[in-house]
């Protein structure tokens, strides 16, 4: 029982973190390694002012 | 067993549903609770989704879930990237949810509660979850393409054009709707004020801890900023009864000059100083409120004093002028139907899906929860005695500047109210006077504010009134700082054509040039909307109903047109209907702005009359000194309304000369879909 609430529990905090983005880097590092293994990827501090500048373009928000 | 299960648990909703639609429908003179709108909501909703919904996802689109989606063909780890569904169903509503549906019920109220819900919940599941559905599908079967994009391959340059245009005039008027709305609700509030002026600081902080103290931490930043927000809110009180109440003190036109700066300094800072945290609050604060909102009207059940139906559906209503058919079609735009979701549709999200099933909860249920939105936004306005709201909503230049001829005057439409109970309620809210808070935020607020104190305390109205004013201010100015951000890139790129150096995002000239051009379009709207004294409300909201809706009209001509070349006429009438119903409301609401002869409603007739009463000299100094302004601006508005409904008719008969081409034999512009390749995903694809 107390496991199975802490797995919700576990679930809602990563859905949490997918949707604001905070594991951004993680979920790129994972796409590097799975995708292009040999090239060096960003740093986290890099690769955040590009995800985030790359986020912001075209219509992002209604009325 | 089990199907017989089910069958009766749908029979029960019917039932249920439709008890609770007749009942509202049908109820004259009797106070009704909430409830019974959150239920007919509800059953109307699931079975929308579940049959309606669900018949277009397997026999008009024919969703192919074997087939790879643009995310899984083109994953980058950024834009293009399988996603779980309810994450994007999360980004997507999000991004579709903002301000359009709290307002615009709130206005569609002065006829009463009855057409703003029938409205809400048909336009919902017959046209405004059909349309962002469709064009989900129609664009993420076009490798994301977006609207312009698919306007143009499909239909051709000038419904691409159209549809270009369409959507930065729409972004204008919208932005200067917003901004009015944001105006009205702080004007002459030092709380509210200093409230909405410290989101700006504490975005511009929660920017810098994300960017530089800690890169990406995005949750932790956030948290640091609702703290900050709700702190915000408590100290606006603390303010408002210091020394420094004075400065926040403030009239509407000096802070529609510094809306229009802050616009201005949003558009050319970068995204990450501003506009990104602020987004990043906003979400969380808006889903936060929506969801307390929702449980609040679960438990505490509120009765709606407002009649079915009022006296306005005449045309005569105060908070703006027309009849019944077409303006709640156009005032309720938002949560109906709303042309601006298929921008999003078309943008970020078909990026993001990793199968084709998803797009029914996406598409079709993500409108639905919006529509859910608008529903307790007219549960809100509807809870508070009548003669209160209308005191509220109705500006000076209908009902008296004077709060004793205001009361008279509403009491004498049978909705009474006293000065007393105005000014009760006001202190009680922690506002100096609510006569006249024109724009649908107050009132709002002040619905909330009620809802929220007897559900979780009464001591504190004065903190939920501008908690609810604050949740308000601040995703509308998101969608200032977003929408003004768009149409300098859309400036910019239309611009590149004439000369290529002004296309560079990042140079500077073009991005003063382009920004000052955007802000100085919506910031003339907003300027005029201020010193209008019928309230700007009757003046701009029609006419962004008519844009919006203008832009849902071409989102489903693109969407039939699609659907007639691809061989499915027979179904084509899922977005035929509804695109017939929006051609023949917004053509009707553009027809009486246009030539009718009462002053509340033609943009000309009001000109006129202007004019005459300048020219005999019947004006008062102040009024006549802003005459000829208004009077311009009147003309300009039908204008701009006529151009309007001239873009939706050469769209629709483009679409349809498109069309009948095809039903013809003749050639037409090929159906751009991407070519089918079998996802590798569906076997084994688990669910992140």
């Amino acid at each position: 029982m107390m496991k199975s609430i802490r797995l919700k529990l576990q679930q809602l905090w990563h859905g949490l973190r997918r949707l604001s983005g905070d594991d951004a880097y993680e979920r790129y590092l994972a796409h590097c390694l799975a995708h292009h293994g040999e090239s060096t990827p960003l740093t986290r501090d890099a690769f955040f002012k590009q995800w985030q500048d790359e986020k912001w373009k075209g219509v992002k928000r209604c009325c | 067993m089990n199907a017989l299960l089910k069958k009766i648990i749908w029979l029960l909703i019917v039932v249920t549903g439709a008890a609770a639609v007749g009942g509202i429908a049908l109820n004259r003179g009797e106070e009704i609770s909430a409830l019974w709108f959150v239920a007919a909501a509800l059953c109307v909703y699931a079975l929308a989704y579940r049959f309606y919904g669900a018949w277009i996802a397997a026999t008009v689109l024919v969703l192919d879930e074997t087939r790879a989606t643009p995310a899984e063909r083109f994953d980058n780890g950024r834009d293009f990237m399988p996603t779980n569904r309810w994450i994007v169903f999360g980004h997507h509503f999000a991004a579709i949810a903002g301000p359009g549906p709290l307002v615009g019920p709130t206005l569609a109220a002065q006829f009463g509660y009855l057409p703003g819900t029938l409205w809400i919940l048909v336009g919902a599941v017959l046209g405004g979850c059909v349309q962002d559905m469709v064009t989900l599908f129609f664009s993420m079967r076009r490798d994301g393409r977006s609207l312009g994009q698919m306007a143009r391959d499909e239909l051709g340059p000038v419904g691409g054009a159209a549809s270009l245009i369409g959507t930065l005039a729409i972004m204008i008027i919208l932005i200067a709707v917003l901004g009015l709305v944001v105006v009205n609700a702080m004007k002459h509030s030092p709380w509210a004020t200093s409230t909405v002026a410290s989101t700006i600081p504490i975005a511009m902080l929660v920017g810098l801890y994300m960017r530089n103290f800690r890169p990406g931490r995005v949750l932790e930043a956030s948290a640091l900023g609702v703290a900050l927000l709700l702190l915000a809110v408590v100290m606006g009180g603390w303010i408002d009864h210091s020394a420094w109440r004075g400065l926040f003190d403030q009239e509407g036109l000096t802070l529609a000059w510094m809306v229009i700066a802050y616009g201005f300094a949003a558009a050319i800072l970068p995204v990450w100083l501003l506009l990104a945290p602020r987004d990043y609050l906003s979400t969380y604060i808006k889903l936060g409120t929506i969801l307390l909102l929702a449980i609040a009207i679960l438990f505490l059940q509120p009765t709606i004093k407002m009649p079915a139906l009022t006296q306005f559906i005449d045309g005569s209503g105060p908070i703006f002028g027309g009849k019944l058919f077409p303006f709640v079609f156009i005032t309720i735009a938002c949560g109906a139907i709303s042309g601006f979701h298929a921008l999003i549709a078309s943008g970020t999200t078909p990026k993001l899906l990793a199968n084709e099933r998803d797009i029914r909860l996406i598409g079709y249920g993500g409108m639905v929860l919006e529509s859910f939105v608008a529903i307790m936004a007219l549960i809100a306005a509807t809870v508070l005695e009548p003669g209160v709201y209308f005191a509220i909503n109705s500006p000076a230049g209908v009902v008296g500047k004077e709060a004793v001829d205001a009361v008279a005057r509403i009491s004498a439409w049978g909705f009474p109210v006293t000065v007393e109970q105005m000014q009760l309620l006001a202190s009680q809210m922690g506002e100096s006077s609510l006569f006249a808070r024109t724009g649908g935020a107050p009132s709002l607020a002040v619905g909330m504010a009620s809802i929220f104190g007897s559900a979780f305390g009464a001591g504190m109205l004065a903190l939920w009134y501008h908690f609810a004013i604050m949740f308000e201010a601040i995703f509308i100015l998101t969608t200032l700082d977003a929408g003004t951000r768009v149409g300098r890139f859309m400036l910019q790129d239309m611009l590149g054509n004439l000369w290529p150096k002004m296309g560079e995002t990042s140079w500077m000239p073009s991005v003063m040039l382009t920004s000052a051009l955007v802000v100085g379009a919506w910031g003339y709207f907003l300027y005029i909307g201020v010193i209008d004294p019928n309230g700007g409300v009757n003046l701009l909201w029609p006419l962004f109903g008519i844009a919006n809706q203008m832009l849902a009209a071409i989102a489903l001509c693109v969407g039939t047109g699609i659907l007639i070349k691809s061989g499915r006429l027979k179904h084509a009438w899922i977005t035929g209907v509804p695109l017939t119903w929006l051609v023949i409301v917004t053509t009707t609401a553009a027809w009486e702005k246009i030539t009718s002869a009462d002053i509340r409603i033609g943009f000309f007739a009001a000109a006129r009359d202007l004019d005459v009463k300048l020219a005999s000299g019947q004006l008062p100094a102040a009024k006549a000194a802003v005459a000829p302004q208004l009077i311009f601006n009147q003309q300009l508005d039908a204008w701009l309304t006529i151009f309007f409904v001239i873009t939706l008719w050469v769209i629709v008969l483009d679409m349809l000369r498109i069309a009948s081409r095809h039903l013809s034999g003749k050639p037409v512009p090929p159906v751009s879909e991407s070519a089918h390749i079998p996802s590798r995903l569906v076997e084994d694809f688990a669910r992140d």
